[in-house]
């Protein structure tokens, strides 16, 4: 992928499929050291022990149209090569944690591209899930729960109304901006 | 900036909306293929880009969707369109300009964009 917000898209439609009906997605960034710290958390079905050991080969999938599954080995690959980390836990029944760390310092660090876009499109279509993102620099710190505008942002049908849909994408591109106050490269 | 108290504000006029759209009962919906083979292709800002143009031209009865894998990677970014007794259209390496062109020509003037469409493309890349 050409951006980490790519990535976060990518595990968080794995999140959906695993049939979660609260998703976290958590970033963290401190300037000093560098370090970008994503976790995705849903309370989705989860892995057994086995499947979660071999999540991480780009020749298991849990999908029928083909035989790869590349999102979590490259997010994977794309951490470790920055010199950062890759965690996943899970328990079947109970959920899964992916936790990428990226340090922005090295040169083989991805940009992390539009954040907003990422977790807003898989908002849009997915109207029976919670999310909640928070976005932390250096200590300053802005979260977004659906549940604080589930009474608008989806009609009836659970079609997302675009209206709404833009006002929050300003809110919450706005606030990034002020938390982040230019210090992580977006 | 924009707040979310605002929202209230504007939900009187959305629930209004919302009201008519339901009247109309002619939904067009259009799926954007968002897999990892999709999002790596570039299907988010033609996501993006289809909303915009949706909520510019207040297509009340369009829906923008996310939709898994189709099974044709090589041809992402993938855009399936919906019209009600209508074959459905699947266009093959959308971009955020060709998909302000389906908008325009196929979901608001019915007129599909031949050009882009799989039939017409897949020979030209193969």
């Amino acid at each position: 992928m050409r951006e980490i917000s790519l990535h976060i898209l990518d595990i968080l439609q794995n999140s959906v499929a695993a049939g979660a009906d609260v998703i976290r997605t958590d970033i963290c960034f401190d300037s000093g050291s560098g370090l970008l710290k994503i976790d995705i958390t849903d309370n989705g079905c989860g892995m057994d022990e086995e499947t979660l050991a071999r999540v991480t080969d780009p020749f298991m999938t849990s999908r029928t149209t083909r035989k790869v599954g590349l999102g979590i080995p490259l997010y994977k690959f794309y951490a470790t090569l920055t010199g950062g980390g890759f965690d996943i836990r899970s328990k079947p029944g109970e959920g899964t944690k992916v936790s990428a760390v990226f340090n922005t310092k090295s040169i083989d660090c991805m940009p992390v591209g539009n954040l907003t876009d990422a977790i807003l499109t898989t908002i849009s279509s997915n109207h029976d899930i919670r999310f909640i993102f928070t976005f932390a620099v250096d200590g300053k710190s802005f979260e977004f729960d659906t549940d604080d505008v589930k009474d608008v942002l989806h009609d009836q049908n659970g079609y997302c109304d675009l209206t709404v849909y833009f006002h929050i994408r300003e809110f919450i591109a706005g606030k990034i901006k002020e938390v982040n106050g230019g210090k992580l490269q977006l | 900036m924009k707040s979310l108290a605002e929202l209230n504000a504007i939900k009187e006029k959305i629930l209004k909306e919302k009201a008519e759209k339901i009247d109309k009962g002619e939904e067009i919906k259009v799926l954007v293929g968002m897999a990892t083979c999709g999002i790596m292709a570039g299907a988010m800002p033609v996501m993006t880009a289809l909303m915009q143009e949706v909520e510019k031209r207040h297509l009340k009865n369009v829906v923008v969707s996310q939709t898994g894998c189709i099974g044709l990677c090589n041809y992402e970014p993938i855009v399936e369109v919906l019209v009600p007794n209508m074959p459905k259209v699947t266009y093959i390496d959308v971009t955020p300009e060709k998909a302000v062109k389906i908008i325009n020509d196929h979901v608001v003037n019915g007129q599909v964009v031949k050009e882009f469409t799989i039939d017409n493309m897949r020979w030209n890349k193969e």
